[in-house]
């Protein structure tokens, strides 16, 4: 079989699951996002008992493998009663896994916003809150978002471990078409060369486009 | 509030920790391949041929940007088309050495561009062949700025292991699934497989912290 038969035969279920895997993504990153989020923050908390819940969360994501969260999550979780469907259970593992690693991130920025926009902002009397969301955010995304950018890769390639719960994304179907036609170096092939594409043509360029962007809203192009 | 049953676990947890052993030895094997290949590959790109450092950049960043657990399985699948038969073993330490040797060589390439040119030029008024100079006198002052990402990715390598078991690597992973499909118990498997990575990466990564400050002051570096 041609690589072109190949592909008139399987492209529909390829680029089925391709859709599927850029749905993940999407829905993992904004997950990661809030979570990182929420959780950096909670870690530069002065309340002890919230910096104490972020360190944990943090440290048993980052020190145990997304494998093994992914099947803890899918298969352990419904017996304390939360039974999610397994592409919920998929992208809620990503996520939250990468998450954690975007908490890092989000702290470090926040520590390297400089130190005399902080006084300033209290020198001008704004609130705890009014300070971070004004001032101080709006510069930390701006130190951040080439961390982020990598993450967002990692992301994508973590999304292809929902295969292995049987989450129909571009990994699970070029497995079963394997399974099926033994054209390993097509199917596996086709995969890594789409898995790159997004990688590298549309995720990369966005982040790029993001950060241009940012600086021209802070005054910084 | 859940049947966590410690019967069961202390049955299952000999066979656990047995398979732990694998997973330190691929993460051990695996780690070795990258950090060697990693430096060929960083070294690769400082050629004076300008097309072999952009053939070995696009590939790091090909390898760089597809998941590992699809080029586990592309390594292992792709051979017997061909006729090579790979054991599990031994394409599962093909695809995460090469995975790891991609992070590892752009470790080396900042640790590299962080040697200042002086010492380029010394090497040069000396007289020094150009392996005379890496070995004695750039790569030993490449690699302290290098520790802390080698030792961020020996944790990761660490990490990434149960990617192995989709091809029955019997590591520590594929032994839980195997024994839940076993006993169709999944709670006390999974859970020990979570507390056993956190018990080696959370002192691994700590030690790898220490060592690389006692590094930096043996060196003079602090």
């Amino acid at each position: 079989m041609s690589y072109l038969e190949f592909l008139g035969q399987y492209g529909d279920r390829i680029l089925s699951g391709t859709l599927v895997t850029v749905l993940l993504t999407v829905l993992s990153s904004v997950l990661a996002i809030a979570i990182a989020l929420v959780t950096g923050l909670m870690r530069l908390s002065p309340n002890a008992v919230l910096r104490g819940i972020a360190t944990v969360y943090i440290e048993i994501f980052r020190g145990t493998s997304l494998l093994v969260q992914l099947y803890w999550i899918f298969y352990v979780l419904p017996l304390f009663g939360v039974t999610l469907e397994k592409f919920t259970a998929g992208f809620v593992a990503v996520g939250m896994n990468l998450g954690a690693y975007g908490a890092e991130l989000v702290r470090g920025a926040i520590l390297s916003v400089p130190r005399g926009q902080w006084e300033a902002a209290l020198a001008l009397n704004m609130t705890p809150a009014r300070r971070m969301i004004r001032v101080i955010l709006p510069q930390a995304v701006l130190i951040m978002l080439p961390g982020w950018g990598n993450l967002l890769i990692e992301l994508l390639k973590g999304t292809a471990l929902v295969a292995l719960i049987a989450v129909a994304d571009l990994m699970f179907q070029v497995k079963q078409i394997n399974g099926t036609t033994f054209l390993s170096a097509e199917t596996f092939g086709t995969a890594l060369i789409i898995y790159y594409v997004i990688a590298r043509f549309m995720i990369t360029p966005f982040m790029r486009w993001l950060e241009r962007a940012m600086q021209r809203k802070l005054g910084r192009a | 509030m859940f049947d966590w049953r410690w019967d069961f676990t202390w049955d299952i947890l000999p066979r656990l920790i047995a398979a732990t052993g694998n997973t330190l030895l691929a993460a051990g094997l695996g780690y070795a391949i990258a950090v060697v290949l990693g430096l060929a590959l960083a070294l690769a790109q400082r050629t004076p041929s300008r097309a072999l450092t952009l053939v070995v950049r696009e590939a790091i960043e090909f390898i760089r940007s597809t998941p590992l657990v699809l080029q586990i399985f592309f390594v292992f699948y792709v051979g017997p088309q061909f006729g090579l038969r790979l054991s599990p073993w031994t394409a599962g330490m093909i695809a995460i050495g090469l995975h790891y040797a991609a992070y590892l060589s752009e470790v080396y390439r900042g640790g590299l561009d962080s040697v200042p040119k002086g010492q380029w030029e010394a090497a040069t008024s000396l007289n020094l062949s150009t392996s005379r100079t890496y070995f004695r006198v750039i790569l030993p002052q490449a690699l302290p700025p290098s520790l802390a990402g080698m030792g961020n990715y020996l944790v990761g390598i660490f990490k990434d292991t149960p990617m192995l078991s989709v091809i029955g690597v019997a590591e520590l992973m594929h032994t839980a699934n195997a024994i839940g499909s076993e006993t169709y118990r999944f709670l006390e498997p999974f859970t020990l497989v979570g507390i056993i990575f956190l018990a080696l990466s959370l002192p691994t990564a700590a030690g790898i912290r220490l060592f690389e400050a006692w590094v930096r002051r043996k060196l003079g570096m602090v």
